[in-house]
């Protein structure tokens, strides 16, 4: 009994006495949410599109920072580098469908999902290669100071992040709903065989995800390096987001954002209410077992598409 | 089917060409030294200077002194990644290489050395792993080849209270204050609890643990917690990569001034606090040998061996706290080796004999002067039964641009320390059935 | 000609459901066991014992035990290194507080323990499919590890959290810690690993091994043919984390020595997943070309690399390395999705009509 009251009751009057110590937590964990839905939106992007899981979406962060970082580091101004790198990430994209999945096109899923861990391996062993394994201090002029609110302290730099997050957000769902491109996407997301019979091109909508998902990974990239500085480590979040992603759903772009809001306000609250009683650094489990709480009531995640099964 | 067999045959051809072409041709009067280092994995970055470090000052001694009294030495590197299996799998392949096998090994990994305290015991290889490791392999009795000077993860803990305490005005001040202890959730990270604990019950202050799951990249929720909850008069840090600059960023974002938090020594480094930025000015770590470039010995190593176009790193980061811990490393080895010359000729010797060296080891203010290094360290002196020497640590601070050494050296409570690390290796030699051997002087 | 079927007439219905049907497989792999328990011992360095074969068969248990979940029942899982890491511990605990107990009796307590916890974590799969699963077991991994990192009952109140492993005995032979020569440690993890992956092979051909298949093809249609997926998926569990709870208490006892449970991370599950895809799903034999393929790789690539004069390059050397690693992975892939062991099947095809192939 002493214990079920330590663990269910004990951290609850935590949150009961200091309520807006728990605000802040709260908006703490949520802007954390926002940042690993930026690295959750590439995984959503080539799903939807293609019924690949990409978990070589970490390695495109930590690839797409590296050259960003190279590149300012040369000289070359802001613009000017993220121009370049993505460039680079086209080419890659470009590299990924002819060498990768073209040749793997039709084979089962969990065939594509060890092919991009390949991929991982690929890009994480030539990123690094070409541009070395020192910390590289990313520097884009984003404010780092806490504001207080109301006594309520918020970090500065997650709410540039947030705001870009949602832009970024904002710009996808223009360019789904009404370019013809964003079209195709869909039509293809929604029956491959049916968007091909109308004359849609799978290979070059597939080319598209990839790009689109290798600059959301340079976006993600940028703000990572800005908050840990650019290094191999970066390439690790991608486990941050796996649960975001599921929780939300695989195949949707609000869900990602969804998920990634409900996964850090729950660790976080977890970590400072629950953490003391458990003894610490419970986050990293705290976040799957969210999300599979989750799934046991919705199996295809909040937002995800219901899975129909026949015989 | 056909052309995809005559690749896989190719493919297996280099692969066997490269064996070959591996089987270099052996030298006979030559000391072999391994060094497991990483270059890569998630502590690469770290892994890098320290490699050089010790790289340098080796090719230092083969070019300026012709080897160690004319035994050169050849070092071969092995890349761990920080990761237990890949050492093991190093140690495995260098052990018998050179005429005599291996010197010594320096894991460079907590866990690494874990996994090779048996097997080298069993070999007869001496481990040194200077700072990190097994606190209570400083029990030589227990431990006969695994070596951890200067000082182990719980002296360096005594060092750090006794600088708090001397900023607070005197151990008896220490009494109400808060303390928090940010640790990497590892068997690295938790080595310091017991101590900090024991010296909790012995000056009255109040430890609070706050862990942090490896590698460390989100620490919101610790520091929110520390920062705007507990607010501790002092926070020390056990981490380690990519951790420390995290935790120093965040620190800041909750507004925790950076004068009163301090890392151990692997929390100190270029490395932790450049990715910070501005963030990181004020910030306090503990350090057991020189920082930045300005000793004899540095002069030497640019003189001699980047000058030769033999550096292993660049020129500018010579002298970082990692690249002269690679040195100070490296200039151990190569003095226990010296002494163990001493003891059994000047001849390539085996890891046993290197281990005389290591138990006789003794750096005198003179020697490091000699070394180039006056200063530069404290005088170290080993014995069978000591194997760690209880070396003292000061602090240093980073002032946006590099490290400044901003007190003295504290010694160790080896009071506190000493019967900690009997207890523990007694047990040890229980659990294994391992009678302790007896030492000349006790 | 050597290779050929003709001839080779079954007189009796255990002849024609024997394991190895063929007069050739049987001297085969006779020729194969003579190896492993004669020549090698005998033949090979301390090195290639105790840095290659040891982990080459651990691993290969571990990926025979993830195959039956995934490849034979179809339940991705991600979890395997938390499950190893659950042996590893419930290995010691025994070991230390029974110190008389045989390390048999040790291993079988051990994989009965990891496979009650399997089942626990298997829940969710009787709900949640596919790459859902997939993460949702990382959850297992993740909450494993720190629960054994976190309690310090599990490694002894050991200041640190690594646990050292015990010399103990089989039979009177000692088989771990450092006493133990690693020849005897060699072939009791062999020992081990051969009537596993008996058991292992006749389970798949039993009821219960056709129910995994008949859920992993579809489980629906499986449960209208009066399949229960509760007991099928849950069996599959069990059994899958038994076979990595002993791998995991072999890795801890018989290879590395000591352990702490980081040494079980994430890692480890990803390198046996890739064992069982790039040895084949569904296989037995592919546990082993897959664990033989992941254990050499990369230490033959670092031999080569050194060896073509890169010695002064370590970080280039491993940089290189990843990246040969990840594109032979995805040549694999394209080659022959269903691994190494159907290239050994199309092979045998071939032998038997040669050398006059109709």
């Amino acid at each position: 009994m002493e214990v079920l009251d330590l663990v269910l009751f004990e951290p609850v009057r935590g949150i009961l006495d200091a309520p807006l110590f728990f605000v802040e937590v709260l908006i703490g964990g949520l802007m954390s949410g926002v940042m690993y839905a930026l690295v959750a939106l590439g995984f959503v992007l080539i799903f939807k599109a293609s019924g690949v899981f990409n978990f070589a979406q970490g390695s495109m962060v930590l690839f797409a920072a590296l050259f960003f970082v190279g590149f300012m580091d040369a000289g070359v101004p802001m613009w000017l580098a993220f121009l370049l790198t993505l460039a680079v990430m086209v080419v890659l994209a470009f590299a990924v469908e002819r060498m990768v999945l073209r040749p793997l096109v039709n084979q089962p899923a969990i065939t594509l999902f060890m092919a991009t861990i390949g991929i991982t391996f690929f890009l994480d062993g030539l990123g690094q290669a070409i541009w070395g394994s020192d910390v590289r201090r990313l520097d884009v002029g984003i404010p780092e100071d806490p504001i207080i609110v109301a006594d309520i302290f918020i970090n500065q730099f997650d709410l540039f992040a947030a705001v870009i997050c949602g832009t970024l957000v904002a710009v996808l769902a223009l360019f789904f709903q009404y370019t013809p491109t964003g079209r195709a996407l869909r039509a293809v997301a929604d029956d491959h065989q049916a968007a091909m019979s109308v004359g849609i091109p799978l290979s070059t909508v597939w080319t598209i995800v990839w790009v689109v998902a290798g600059i959301v990974g340079l976006v993600a990239g940028i703000m990572w390096g800005a908050k840990l500085g650019v290094q191999f480590n970066l390439s690790l979040i991608a486990l941050k987001a796996l649960p975001a992603l599921i929780l939300g759903g695989l195949t949707s772009v609000p869900g990602a954002i969804v998920g990634g809001l409900v996964i850090g306000a729950g660790e976080k609250v977890a970590e400072v209410f629950w953490g003391e009683v458990l003894g610490g650094a419970i986050e990293d489990w705290f976040a799957y077992v969210l999300a599979m709480v989750f799934l046991l009531i919705r199996p295809e995640g909040l937002f995800g598409e219901k899975i129909i099964e026949r015989v | 089917m056909m052309d995809r067999r005559t690749g896989l045959a190719l493919m297996a051809g280099v692969v066997a060409a490269g064996l070959v072409a591996r089987a270099a041709p052996a030298q006979e009067n030559v000391q072999f030294i391994p060094s497991l280092v990483y270059r890569t994995g998630p502590y690469g970055p770290n892994g890098e200077p320290f490699a050089n470090g010790v790289a340098d000052y080796y090719n230092l001694i083969n070019e300026r002194d012709g080897g160690i009294n004319g035994i050169r030495i050849v070092f071969e590197e092995c890349d761990t990644q920080y990761n237990n299996d890949k050492g093991v799998e190093c140690y495995e392949r260098l052990k018998n290489k050179g005429p005599t096998g291996a010197a010594v090994f320096s894991p460079l990994s907590t866990g690494i050395t874990y996994a090779l305290i048996e097997r080298a015991t069993a070999d007869r290889i001496p481990i040194f792993s200077m700072g990190y490791g097994r606190s209570d392999a400083a029990y030589g009795r227990v431990f006969p080849y695994i070596f951890n000077p200067p000082a182990n993860y719980w002296s360096q803990a005594t060092s750090i209270i006794k600088y708090v305490a001397e900023q607070e005005g005197g151990l008896d001040k220490l009494k109400g204050k808060k303390i928090a202890l940010v640790y990497h959730d590892s068997a690295y990270g938790k080595e310091p609890i017991p101590t900090l604990q024991k010296l909790e019950g012995m000056y009255g202050f109040k430890l609070s643990l706050h862990p942090v799951a490896h590698p460390g990249l989100e620490q919101k929720a610790t520091w929110l917690k520390i920062g705007r909850r507990v607010r501790p008069d002092w926070v020390l840090m056990w981490g380690w990569g990519v951790m420390n600059s995290t935790a120093i960023k965040e620190a800041a974002a909750v507004g925790f001034p950076m004068e009163r938090f301090i890392g151990n020594w692997w929390s100190g480094s270029e490395n932790d606090v450049k990715p910070a930025g501005d963030a990181a000015i004020g910030y306090k770590s503990a350090n057991f040998h020189g920082a930045g470039a300005d000793w004899p010995v540095h002069k030497d190593i640019l003189e001699y061996v980047y000058d030769k176009g033999l550096g292993a790193g660049k020129r500018e980061r010579v002298g970082e706290v990692l690249y002269n811990r690679g040195v100070t490393n490296a200039m151990i080895v190569v003095e226990a080796i010296r002494k163990a010359q001493e003891i059994h000729g000047v001849k390539p010797l085996t890891g046993e004999q290197i281990r005389d060296g290591f138990e006789n080891l003794d750096l005198t203010e003179a020697r490091l002067k000699e070394l180039g290094m006056e200063g530069f360290m404290l005088p170290l002196k080993l014995s069978c039964a000591d194997h760690e020497g209880g070396g003292p640590v000061y602090i240093q601070q980073w002032d946006g641009q590099k490290w400044n050494k901003i007190s003295d050296w504290y010694h160790p409570m080896r009071d506190v320390v000493w019967p900690m690390i009997e207890e523990s290796a007694l047990k040890y030699a229980k659990e294994k059935g391992i009678t302790p051997r007896e030492c000349p002087q006790g | 000609m050597i290779y050929r079927e003709t001839g080779q007439f079954k007189t009796s219905y255990a002849a024609d459901q024997a394991v190895l049907r063929l007069r050739e497989d049987r001297i085969g792999l006779a020729v194969i066991l003579l190896l492993a328990y004669v020549a090698i011992p005998l033949l090979a360095s301390e090195y290639w014992l105790s840095t290659i074969m040891l982990p080459f068969l651990i691993y290969a248990l571990a990926a025979l035990g993830l195959n039956i979940l995934t490849g034979y029942a179809g339940q991705l899982s991600l979890g395997t290194g938390g499950f190893m890491a659950t042996g590893a511990f419930a290995a010691y605990k025994l070991a230390t507080a029974f110190p008389g107990l045989d390390f048999v009796v040790v291993l079988i307590l051990s994989g009965a323990i990891t496979a009650a916890v399997g089942v626990l974590f298997g829940l969710p799969s009787l709900r949640i499919k596919g790459f859902y699963l997939a993460v949702a077991t990382l959850a297992a991994q993740f909450f494993l590890l720190w629960l054994y990192n976190k309690i310090p009952w599990f490694t002894n109140y050991s200041a640190s959290g690594v646990i050292s492993a015990p010399t103990r005995t089989a039979l009177g032979i000692p088989v771990t810690g450092f006493e133990a020569s690693v020849t005897a440690k060699y072939l009791f993890v062999l020992i081990v690993v051969t009537l596993l992956s008996l058991a292992a092979k006749n389970m798949t051909r039993l009821e219960v091994g056709r129910s995994w298949m008949a859920i992993r093809d579809m489980d629906i249609a499986a449960e209208i043919i009066g399949i229960r997926p509760l007991t099928a998926k849950l069996t599959a569990f069990a059994v899958s984390s038994f076979y990595c709870g002993i791998a995991g208490a072999l890795w801890a006892f018989s290879h590395t020595g000591a352990v702490e449970a980081l040494a079980f991370d994430i890692g480890v599950s990803f390198r046996v997943l890739f064992m069982i895809i790039i040895g084949g799903l569904g296989t037995i034999l592919g546990n082993y070309l897959g664990a033989a393929f992941i254990v050499l790789l990369p230490i033959f690539l670092n031999n080569a690399l050194l060896g073509l004069g890169m010695q002064e390059a370590v970080a280039m050397a491993s940089h290189l390395e990843a990246m040969i690693m990840g594109a032979l992975i995805v040549f694999f892939l394209i080659v022959e999705p269903h691994g190494l062991a159907r290239l050994w099947q199309i092979g045998k095809e071939k032998l038997r009509k040669w050398p006059f192939p109709y």
